[in-house]
């Protein structure tokens, strides 16, 4: 029987309420009285020298209150780089300045070169029109692999090459895998791109600076992952205003991807003005701006190879990826294509010996960061595709091949640095070959072709690492931040529960999963537990939301501080009804002592706790909050196997999804709806990459792909219905509640699926020739693989 | 956007009238100009939405002719043009709902994009264009990328389709715009075949004449063996090369005619 509350239950979103109705509240909803409108004039060109910029024309426009570029933003700091990564040879990588406003050159496309405010919207983008740039036109470097070469021109003079670092993992393996791989009885290379990317969240950002002169406070209303990690970038390093003086509210935020982890010029800026002209500024992002200014995703340029032996074991596996970090270093970008990608290049496999190589990469295109998987989709895609290959090149069936290397016993230590604390990847794998029934796929493959389609059948598994992360981890790995979270649980006198999480959500259903969790333990209904998140005034100090963290890491510190609320709440009733704390049980919302019928009810208690008559007020404090941090002793690592099944269309190379089936272990399921939908989610991103999605630059690096005319969108009729199944659960040994995260699976699993699906639709369709086709999967790409 | 004055005239002569202004542009279903104009790509001073104008709207059959108003929306045309099935089904396979329910034909065809599907039709008709001035040919109206015979000051009134005794137009979806990135439309007339290419030529819509002749000879799909286009002169761009266009276009006129035989 399925649960009808608390953990295990699919509980309603109780969010879904405001969202579906229009009464959600989101950045754009907020306006402040006396509000300015703030427009950002960006470059137009990917690089050139900005010899100056003409003002003069656009500060007489009607309703223009100020024109601001680099020099009126004295005092005002770089955007900060949050992650510093080491070279291969121990040197720190090359981080270069990022101005909030371009200051000597223009970097990319959409590089901010000056601000307007103005009374309106209208006017502000009218005299943004007037600001005048002088800039000298450069060459733009675009090429991932021209940008290193001696001679090529730099995105950042100050900086030695286009490099920002040349990262080896393990270092000390290298000697070890190279020769592995001279030796082996079989190698399978492959060359392959993993495209950039567009987040594309439905809410465009949007940042609203204000400032009290009467108290000295700033607030930035802004659409955040995290508005903590916002408010302690922007304060410390950006503007130089202490926490307690800088509130940040993210209120409602319609999906973030990723993209909206990342400190942006565009908060820096509206909170800066709003203390300089003494009036809060709003800036609200057009859709076509969003295509210039949020950081993108992915971008690698990778070559791997497989040593296996005679029988299929895996022997070693080395990969060279380049990695396009943009023109300057968003907030996470260089932990990407290193720490998120590095360590998961084993997959779910013993391979006994991995080298990886990155070089990092400055080129003149909007900064790439994290996106919905960030370095694991890169990883899993490069490795799923390569065993797919040694498959088909040594004749042995693909998922017994996967089968012969699945790593069986846990802990698993692996050779790049993570040690798996759990999991059953044959589980996940038999329950696939069940449900996908591939037993009937001949009689459909039949089928499909007496219609003239080519059907096929693409099989992977993935793994990934979540719960991001052990602090004492990534503090060695280079994070220049503690990745702990934190939660306040708020009792009222007569019961009901406000939590408060540093945790934030933008569509994960944080407010109905959460409440099921404090209720569960507790015992209560759901509907008297709220949970508030978003606003830093009000919230405990936590690193807010991405990485499949929230219920691993965030909810396991609203557990914690839920334990030290029962314990008070036990001493309490253990007073009242005189008897010892030790004896005192918590059922069903009641307290009551072991082995009598004595009883007490929680509002009794909680009530007790504020009106403290009959109370030991010397051995307890009144009142019931509590407040936990947790951080993490190890990453979480979901895992689980998909399968694709397409029809390719051999006259037009198009390619139709016919059925997707996900298998996934995450552990305990909190509540098994929204894991469906995050999974559901997942995969529609993720063969939104596969068959659409591209970024495209030109040779001059303007972006060609610049709105949804030319940049590709999953819609409901790109996919078919989804088979998600998550009954095969190890649950996560290291934190209390057993959870590992769901949220980024989807899209890490299921392009390798399609790109397998299709690969095998040709080969037995006989393409033989045809062993890989880089994402997307368009019409004219496989059309042309065909040709 | 940029400010501009708009009039909404109800009667065509108002309309007509508006449009003498200077810089006055008319304004069909918007679904082109809206956009450009939210991107501050055109600026006209006065716009003169032709959307309020009764008589321009409506579909009307007499005998083998199909007459629609210039600005009668696609959904009319998808739900109401049951005479022309085929017209019907290709005014339901533009755009979305929203785009449907605004667009209109007049709008489409004075645009003249080369990926639209209406400029398919109405010259795989033999359509005649029907504007406050004259009466322009199918063959005589488009010419080339987003142009027209049109002149300044002139509208379409309404446009006039001879019933065929089969059509199809079958399409192929640009997979960002879901405009054409090919379409065929293939109409039998008694003694002829006219096959109109959408999406594929940077010349804009066109006949395709080697096609036409051998479904003359023969109404058969595989009459078409050996017929190709060649990619000269073919779109090229992120979405398909030359030759794929030139490809996909033979692929949707066989797929029409095997959709008709």
């Amino acid at each position: 029987m399925p649960k009808d509350h608390g953990i295990g239950a699919s509980s309603k979103r109780r969010e879904d309420i405001r969202f579906l109705t229009g009464k959600g509240r989101y950045t754009d909803d907020i306006n402040l009285p006396g509000q300015a409108h703030a427009c950002f004039v960006r470059s137009q060109v990917a690089h050139g020298r900005l010899k100056g910029v003409d003002i003069s024309a656009a500060q007489k426009m009607p309703g223009v209150i100020r024109v601001f570029t680099a020099i009126d933003l004295e005092g005002v700091g770089g955007l900060p780089c949050g992650w510093q990564v080491t070279d291969r040879h121990g040197n720190p990588m090359q981080e270069p300045g990022h101005p909030v406003l371009a200051t000597g050159k223009v970097r990319h496309v959409g590089d901010p070169i000056a601000v307007v405010v103005a009374e309106t919207p209208e006017q502000a983008r009218d005299a943004a029109e007037a600001v005048q740039p002088d800039i000298e036109e450069l060459p733009p470097v675009l090429d991932l692999r021209g940008a290193l070469a001696e001679d090529a021109v730099k995105v950042h003079e100050e900086l030695s090459s286009n490099l920002c670092y040349d990262w080896g993992f393990v270092e000390n393996n290298r000697e070890d895998v190279d020769k592995a791989i001279a030796t082996a009885h079989h190698v399978t290379t492959l060359d392959l791109v993993n495209q950039r990317l567009i987040p594309n969240a439905m809410e465009p950002r949007v940042a609203i600076g204000d400032f009290n002169p009467a108290t000295g406070d700033s607030t930035l209303y802004t659409t955040s992952q995290n508005p903590h990690v916002i408010r302690l970038l922007m304060g410390a390093f950006v503007l130089g205003i202490p926490e307690h003086k800088l509130r940040v509210v993210a209120p409602d935020v319609g999906g973030g991807f990723g993209s909206k982890i990342f400190h942006y010029a565009e908060e820096a800026f509206c909170t800066f003005a709003a203390k300089a002209l003494g009036r809060p500024v709003k800036w609200t992002c057009q859709r076509s701006e969003s295509f210039m200014s949020d950081a993108h995703g992915r971008d690698h340029v990778t070559k791997i190879e497989l040593a296996l032996d005679k029988n299929g074991r895996f022997l070693a596996l080395r990969t060279q990826t380049h990695a396009n970090m943009g023109a300057y270093l968003s907030t996470f970008a260089p932990s990407v294509p290193t720490w998120l990608h590095g360590t998961l290049m084993a997959g779910n496999y013993r391979t006994p010996l991995i080298y990886v190589n990155v070089k990092a990469v400055f080129t003149n295109t909007v900064p790439v960061d994290a996106y919905r998987g960030a370095g694991r989709p890169e990883a899993t895609f490069q490795l799923e595709r390569v065993i797919d290959k040694a498959a088909r090149e040594m004749g042995i069936d693909p998922i017994e091949l996967r089968r012969r290397n699945f790593v069986t016993e846990f802990p698993y230590a692996t050779p790049v640095a993570v040690e798996y604390d759990t999991g059953d990847y044959h589980a996940t794998m038999d329950k696939l070959v069940e449900i996908a029934d591939f037993a009937g796929f001949e009689a459909r493959r039949a089928k499909s072709a007496a219609r003239g389609k080519l059907r096929g059948l693409g099989v992977n598994c993935y793994i990934e690492a979540c719960g991001i992360a052990p602090s004492h981890l990534v503090g060695q790995l280079g994070a220049r931040a503690g990745l702990y979270e934190a939660a306040t649980v708020r009792v009222n006198a007569t019961g009901g529960l406000v939590v408060m999480t540093g945790s934030h959500s933008h569509g994960q259903g944080h407010e109905t999963s959460f409440a099921q969790v404090v209720a569960d333990m507790i015992g209560l209904d759901e509907n008297m537990v709220e949970i508030v998140h978003g606003d830093t005034a009000n919230t405990p100090m936590g690193m807010g939301t991405y990485g499949s963290r929230s219920l691993a890491v965030g909810g396991s510190a609203i557990v914690r501080a839920t334990e030290k609320i029962i314990a008070k709440a036990k001493k309490i009733a253990a007073h009242l009804m005189e008897a010892a704390p030790e004896d005192i049980e918590l059922k069903n919302g009641a307290f009551s002592v072991a082995g009598t019928d004595k009883s007490v009810a929680w509002g009794d208690v909680t009530l007790a706790a504020y009106v403290p008559h009959n109370y030991p007020l010397e051995e307890i404090e009144p009142g019931l909050e509590e407040t936990a941090f947790y951080d993490p002793n190890n990453f979480t690592f979901p895992a689980g196997a998909y399968a694709c099944e397409v029809e390719v269309d051999p006259e037009t190379g198009k390619v139709e999804v016919c059925s997707f089936v996900a298998t996934d272990d995450f552990g305990t399921i909190v509540n098994p709806m929204i894991v469906d939908g995050q999974v559901h989610g997942g995969i529609a991103q993720g063969l939104g990459q596969a068959l659409l999605e591209r970024a495209v630059y030109d040779e001059y690096g303007q972006l060609l792909s610049g709105s949804y005319m030319d940049y590709a969108m999953p819609r409901a009729d790109d996919l078919p219905s989804f088979t998600v199944d998550h009954s095969c659960q190890t649950p996560c040994t290291h934190n209390p509640l057993g959870v590992k995260g769901c949220g980024e699976a989807g899209a890490i699993g299921s392009p390798p699926a399609l790109v397998n699906a299709v690969v095998d639709a040709l080969n037995r369709g006989g393409y033989e020739h045809i062993t890989h086709i880089d994402m997307p999967l368009t019409p004219s790409r496989v059309w042309a693989a065909m040709r | 956007m940029y400010s501009f004055d708009l009039d909404r005239p109800v009667t065509l002569e108002a309309a007509l009238a508006a449009l003498k202004a200077e810089d006055a542009q008319p304004l069909g279903g918007g679904q082109t100009l809206i956009p450009a104009l939210k991107q501050r790509l055109a600026a006209p001073s006065r716009l003169v939405s032709l959307a309020a104008i009764p008589d321009l709207c409506g579909i009307d059959l007499e005998g083998e002719t199909l007459t629609i108003g210039a600005a009668t929306p696609h959904a009319m045309v998808a739900g109401q043009a049951g005479a022309y099935p085929a017209l019907a089904a290709l005014a339901g396979g533009i755009g979305d709902p929203a785009v449907r329910n605004r667009g209109t034909i007049g709008g489409s065809l004075a645009n003249n994009d080369p990926s639209a599907c209406y400029p398919a039709a109405v010259l795989g008709s033999g359509a005649v264009i029907c504007t406050n001035i004259r009466e322009i040919a199918a063959d005589d109206f488009f010419e080339g990328m987003f142009a027209t015979a049109l002149e300044d000051g002139e509208i379409i009134i309404r446009v006039r389709f001879p019933v065929p005794q089969a059509a199809c137009y079958r399409k192929f979806d640009h997979p960002a715009s879901r405009f054409a990135l090919a379409g065929a439309f293939v109409a039998r007339f008694p003694g002829s075949v006219r096959v109109a290419i959408t999406g594929v030529s940077e010349e804009g819509v066109f006949r395709w004449s080697e096609a036409e002749a051998a479904l003359s000879a023969r109404f058969a799909p595989d009459a078409l063996e050996g017929v190709s286009l060649p990619p000269e002169g073919m779109i090229e761009d992120l979405h398909g090369s030359s030759a794929y266009r030139a490809h996909l276009a033979g692929v949707m006129t066989r797929r029409a005619v095997a959709a008709m035989v």
